[in-house]
């Protein structure tokens, strides 16, 4: 039973990981409309960031404080993340008005490819450490109530706080602040939100410049746990199917959808992996989305598709 | 004026219906075939044929079937490298478990086993749609990548886990020398092509565009969407399969898993949407853009580099090659979304005005 739990428990945590990079796919796909391919390169070049500016400050500073330096990497890779979203409007969706959807998906693998290319040569392309301070020792809880007790990492626990947080106040953000009207008006139709005073253009900005920072977050998280390094941009692989479970336009939906996936992963890796060989957690997730999809084709939370002739 | 219609009358439905209604675009295609068949042996040396040529054949013929389901059928997949991966090794086990099947067979009966395989991945199309369908299929390529990794059945129990064919041979006709696969593939590639044209043209092929341009609508005139989507995913599939077998036997000779990863679905797709979705040329401009620009800037980035006199490392080649291929594709998206299919039929129609558009 208390491996049981540990097992669940560890998912739990693994599945709040993926639905910090499922939320960015969800932020930019409620407000353009656009399915962003780019969000694994964008937590790439985000930790990239993040890893060198932090290393050069803390050369700067002596190496005295390490809160210091993170902290100016973090508003260095933030600022960095702005200047990517700007570039991405003004080059790339600007141009792609009222395509269709194939074409922006397909626009966003080729800014994939872009930010994977330009990350590497200005970052270097060596495998980098994000050193942020998470403890990195595993605790023992409910020793009382299971034999042994659970082991819990600490730094899972941290990840995943800090994902509920992010969520909190993005699901705020979204429905609370004038601003989040605004991108919520953008998704629903891009017309009658221009026809309204909408500015489309700085309304994408804004988007994507949240979802470069959730990526931010996401590969601090996910950099720190792995390493900074080119197989991170794989990690949106992994998180799709976290999108489609909880519906591409609902953020309550991009964290129910990573725990079930992050459970559904950990507990079939453990009990039904070593009957066929083990390794099926990616196609898992897939299938397991699938099954969910069967049912309510839109994802668990999505909106409804209503089709009419 | 040179290509222009005038003066050439039908005067019967059979005449109405050719494939090419224009006489001039009949001689073309013609003409085309012959030089691919007589003319490039000719000139290609054997890395003209090794590096592009074979592989350019074999992914338009992948890139077909995926234009078929994705252009025609107006279903977005993105497992059709998995496909590509269950033909080849379909085709395999064919070939080393029963004794004596020919090559051709094999070929075929990969294209077979994909088939009825693309028919079951497809099932979910028929209740999820658009983006959640793209995702559900990659469903279909991380299952394929892991089973054929993890299954040992699939590999004859290879401990290297790569599988290997060699001594290719179709009705008495050794298939070793590069101008020889290519030939072969080049068969393949007419064959199919001109199958898949008549198929776009055909009963079914207005099916599949129906349920693309609004499936409720096609569903209320008579059209049965379950049969429609399931056809075409067998279909494109069929295709795909064979592409799959003809690149593991006849381009690689040896292979595995990695050889089929999610990297080619999404190349495969790329090459319909830059070529052109719904058309057939399209996906041979596709197939022929993707292949020929890496090679492309492989070769001239360093040269420019010293040019300039700056040596740039191999490292430096692979991510300025990225940054180049996103930026042309975003590029291109921007310039034409309707693809290098597109700028082709405005260069003919332009055409048959010149030198009087007025």
């Amino acid at each position: 039973m208390g491996f049981f739990v540990e097992t669940l428990i560890g998912g739990l945590m693994a599945g709040m990981l993926y639905s910090l990079v499922a939320l960015g796919f969800v932020l930019i796909f409620k407000a353009s409309g656009v399915f962003n391919f780019a969000q694994g390169a964008m937590v790439l070049f985000a930790a990239l960031a993040m890893a060198r500016f932090s290393e050069w400050a803390n050369i700067v500073l002596g190496g005295d404080s390490l809160f210091l330096a993170n902290l100016i990497a973090f508003l260095g890779a933030g600022v960095v993340m702005f200047i990517v979203a700007w570039i991405i409007e003004r080059l790339v969706l600007r141009n792609l008005v009222n395509q269709e959807g194939a074409t922006l998906l397909m626009a966003t693998l080729g800014i994939a490819y872009v930010l994977e290319g330009v990350g590497q040569t200005i970052f270097g392309g060596q495998i980098y450490t994000i050193d942020v301070g998470m403890p990195k020792d595993p605790v023992i809880m409910f020793e009382s109530l299971f034999e042994g007790g659970i082991m819990i990492n600490k730094e899972d626990f941290i990840a995943a706080l800090i994902a509920a947080v992010l969520v909190g106040v993005l699901t705020l953000f979204f429905q609370k602040t004038p601003t989040g009207r605004a991108l919520r008006a953008v998704a629903d139709d891009h017309q009658a939100a221009q026809s309204i005073g909408i500015p489309l253009n700085r309304t994408w900005v804004i988007v994507w410049c949240v979802a470069g920072i959730v990526a931010l977050v996401a590969g601090i998280i996910w950099g720190s746990k792995l390493g900074v390094q080119f197989s991170l941009a794989t990690v949106a692989l992994r998180a799709l199917p976290v999108v489609i479970l909880g519906g591409l336009t609902s953020v309550p939906g991009a964290i129910i959808g990573g725990l079930i996936i992050g459970v559904g992963e950990k507990l079939s890796e453990v009990y039904l992996g070593p009957y066929v060989g083990g390794g099926i957690e990616i196609w898992f997730a897939y299938a397991l989305a699938l099954v969910f999809l069967l049912f309510r084709p839109q994802g668990l939370f999505g909106e409804k598709i209503i089709n009419r002739v | 004026m040179i290509y222009r219609e005038n003066g050439q009358f039908k005067t019967t439905y059979a005449a109405d219906q050719q494939i090419f209604t224009i006489a001039q675009d009949k001689w073309f295609v013609l003409g085309l075939i012959a030089f691919a068949f007589i003319g490039v042996p000719m000139l290609a040396d054997e890395y003209m044929f090794r590096a592009i040529l074979i592989p350019f054949l074999i992914l338009s013929l992948a890139a077909l079937g995926v234009n078929l389901l994705v252009g025609y059928c107006g279903q977005i997949t993105l497992g059709a490298g998995a496909f590509m991966a269950i033909g080849a090794y379909a085709a395999y086990n064919f070939m080393i478990r029963v004794d004596g099947v020919p090559l051709v067979a094999a070929l075929l009966l990969g294209g077979a086993t994909t088939a009825a395989l693309g028919i079951i991945f497809g099932i979910p199309s028929l209740r999820v749609r658009g983006l959640y369908l793209a995702v559900a299929t990659l469903a279909a390529q991380f299952f394929c990548d892991w089973a054929f990794l993890r299954l040992g059945w699939f590999t004859n129990y290879s401990p290297s886990g790569s599988v290997s064919i060699s001594n290719l041979s179709a009705f008495g006709w050794a298939i070793d020398s590069p101008v020889e696969k290519y030939l072969f593939c080049l068969l393949f590639l007419v064959a199919f092509a001109f199958f898949a044209k008549n198929l776009t043209r055909a009963s079914i092929g207005r099916q599949w565009m129906a349920i693309r341009d609004m499936d409720v609508a096609a569903e209320v005139i008579g059209i049965r969407p379950m049969w429609a989507k399931l056809s075409a995913f067998a279909v494109s599939s069929f295709f795909i399969g064979v592409a799959g077998a003809l690149w593991g036997f006849v381009h690689l000779g040896s292979w595995e898993p990695a050889a089929f990863s999610v990297d080619r679905s999404f190349q495969l797709l790329f090459m319909v949407i830059i070529g052109g979705l719904g058309s057939i040329m399209g996906s041979f401009f596709g197939a022929a853009f993707i292949v020929i620009m890496p090679i492309f800037l492989n070769q001239a980035l360093p040269a420019l580099g010293s040019l300039f006199g700056i040596a740039i490392s191999t490292a430096g080649v692979a991510h300025a090659e990225f940054i180049i291929f996103g930026s042309l594709i975003v590029f291109f998206l921007i310039v034409e979304p309707h693809g290098l299919a597109r700028l082709w039929a405005i260069a003919k129609e332009k055409l048959r005005l010149w030198p009087f558009p007025h």
